[in-house]
């Protein structure tokens, strides 16, 4: 690639339109190969495979046959499935809200204290991101472990009942809630944390001027200011935590009796370890439009606003 | 509306105000403290339990008596069988391999691919980095059944080559983002004064824009390599003899062995898996928090 461009570098001096235009041309050339590696990945790794599982979807299990939307019409009619997209949407919004929640607390807080502690602070309160999730819940699923359990223990200690942890239902559903909040909590803290900082200090001293409580800076000052950055950081985390796979499979792997199951790993069980990879195709693609319509939603609201700013 | 607050003020209430100001500052910094201590106990709980879980003999994790928030005879003996064991030594030169080729590839990848989005114009150019940004929000769970077929289909399906090829999905997209958004906040000037000098496009990448965008560079790097050797869908699916696992799978699928488990040992082994990304972590934070945060600020 770099060859094409150092053979133009003693032309580059003469003057004239003639040689310009040339440069111009040669100039979308270099920018087109340079891009080329990125357009594989995307075309080949993306959008192909993409193309690809809808074909797949429309398949029998032994994908010699088209049936169209045959296996749309089974997983929708199976009561199985149906638990599977109640729990991806209960596990998903449930994590969410409470992991914004909790990091926009956490960043507030973190703020409000001097600046040369607040970096001690953030790098603790980071770890849970940093870690491997499929290792760090490892270390959760021996917490709750039913015989040996810490967290029972310590709730023993304030005379709470120990909680059946992964062996109910429930109690498994907010477990696996449990583990990606304190993953993910941490993300959300982070990225509040450089928004608020983003936020000019005059603003927050007008409003103290004109004797604004509180609460009133939060709700006129910082939430406007912080709009795109909650919402893109909440788009971003619904998408990862609707399509989460390693927490739910290390922890419960679908269970007790697959109520835990979530697309990813409802898919992957179907697709990859049942064989049936037509069906387990059609579960994932059942994420597409969901994520879609949220991200088209969210994304024209930050459009618009990055438009009435400019 | 915050006008009418305050002429509503009278004179001598600012400075009562002004008192309770400083009151008021005062509780928020204790409340700050008490929010933060509960919450690094409850971040740090999990991974300081897996390290004295991996300091206990098999004896003392089973002894139900004490309290399981204590070790009472460390050992290092989880660690030296880990350390022993082929197998768990393959799983972490599997990991660093996969990790470094996917490291340099996504480099190469989206640098070039960045300059060119960012400073060259050209046909497409803005619909491309439009495309980007959508692609880094297509999660890996929706594509790894195709991509399943595709590596088999290759024939790379239950190799560390296939891990390769299909990781990039995973960082090429944020990571062409974000330098996108460093290369732009490079000032125009400088790629003139370099065409003036008679610099061409290769020459200005490297001696002008990598130099002066490398905070951006590194950020990118270090997130590279903590998704690729955090990646865990891709390996669960494509992967099944131990030989050419990598550390995350690895640890989850081959430690666990039978109905007793060998907790000490599995802690240990989940411990050493999350090193290295801990580590770069301890020593590069600022550039992991830029790169985390860089996404969404420009945005």
């Amino acid at each position: 690639m770099a060859d094409g461009g150092v053979a133009t570098l003693p032309r580059i001096e003469a003057p004239g339109g003639a040689s310009l235009k040339r440069f111009a041309r040669r100039r979308s050339t270099i920018a087109f190969l340079m891009t080329l590696p990125l357009i594989a990945v995307i075309g080949g790794l993306v959008v192909w495979p993409a193309g690809y599982a809808m074909h797949l979807a429309t398949l029998n299990r032994r994908m010699t046959t088209f049936i169209g939307l045959g296996n749309f019409e089974i997983l929708l009619e199976s009561d199985t499935f149906r638990m599977v997209i109640f729990q991806s949407v209960f596990f998903a919004v449930t994590a969410v809200i409470l992991k914004a929640a909790i990091g926009f607390w956490l960043a507030h807080m973190l703020h409000h204290i001097p600046a040369n502690g607040q970096r001690k602070w953030r790098g603790m309160l980071l770890v849970p991101w940093v870690i491997p999730p499929a290792l760090s819940t490892l270390g959760w699923w021996w917490m709750f472990e039913p015989t040996y359990s810490s967290i029972n223990w310590i709730l023993n200690i304030f005379a709470i009942p120990s909680v059946p942890w992964l062996g109910e239902p429930w109690w498994a559903r907010i477990s696996v809630i449990i583990v990606n909040v304190w993953y993910g909590a941490p993300f959300f803290m982070i990225m509040y944390l450089a928004a608020l900082k983003s936020v000019p200090e005059q603003l927050y001293e007008a409003a103290a001027i004109d004797g604004a409580t509180s609460w009133q800076r939060l709700r006129y000052v910082t939430l406007p200011m912080m709009r795109n950055i909650i919402s893109i950081t909440v788009l971003f985390s619904l998408i990862v935590t609707f399509a989460n796979y390693d927490i739910v499979r290390v922890l419960t792997n679908g269970g007790p009796r697959d109520l835990t199951h979530v697309f990813a790993s409802y898919a992957f069980q179907v697709g990859i370890l049942a064989g049936n990879i037509p069906r387990g195709a059609a579960v994932s693609l059942f994420m597409f439009p969901i994520l879609a319509i949220i991200a088209f939603f969210v994304l024209r609201g930050v459009n618009r606003r990055n438009r009435e700013e400019a | 509306m915050s006008a009418t607050a305050a002429n509503a003020t009278p004179a001598q209430g600012i400075y009562h105000k002004a008192g309770s100001l400083r009151r008021e500052r005062r509780w928020a910094l204790v409340t700050a403290y008490i929010s933060l201590i509960i919450a690094a106990i409850i971040m740090l709980a999990p991974p300081f339990y897996m390290l004295l879980t991996s300091l206990k003999t098999s004896a003392e994790v089973a002894d139900a008596s004490g309290s399981p928030w204590w070790v009472h005879s460390p050992t290092l003996e989880n660690y030296a069988a880990l350390l022993g064991n082929r197998m768990f030594i393959d799983f972490f030169l599997n990991s660093a391999k996969v990790t470094i080729a996917v490291v340099a590839l996504t480099m190469v990848i989206s640098v070039l691919a960045a300059f060119a989005l960012g400073r060259m114009r050209f046909w497409g150019s803005q619909f491309l980095a439009t495309g980007v940004f959508l692609t880094y929000l297509v999660p890996d769970t929706l594509l790894f059944i195709p991509l399943y077929q595709i590596v088999g289909g290759l024939g790379l399906l239950d190799s560390a080559w296939g891990l390769v090829l299909v990781y990039p999905t995973l960082t090429v997209p944020f990571c062409t983002w974000i330098m996108i958004g460093y290369f732009a906040s490079i000032p125009k000037e400088l790629d003139e004064a370099a065409l003036i000098d008679g610099a061409n496009w290769m020459q200005m990448l490297w001696k002008i824009f990598i130099p002066v965008a490398l905070p951006g560079i590194i950020a990118a790097t270090i997130f590279a390599f903590t998704v690729s050797w955090a990646a865990f869908v891709y390996p669960t699916a494509f992967i099944t003899s131990p030989a050419e696992m990598p550390m995350t799978i690895g640890v989850v699928s081959q430690l666990i062995r039978g109905d007793t488990f060998a907790w000490g040992q599995l802690m240990a082994g989940a411990l050493l898996a999350a090193l290295p990304p801990v580590v770069i972590y301890a020593f590069l934070m600022d550039y992991y928090i830029a790169g985390l945060t860089a996404g969404a600020t420009k945005g």
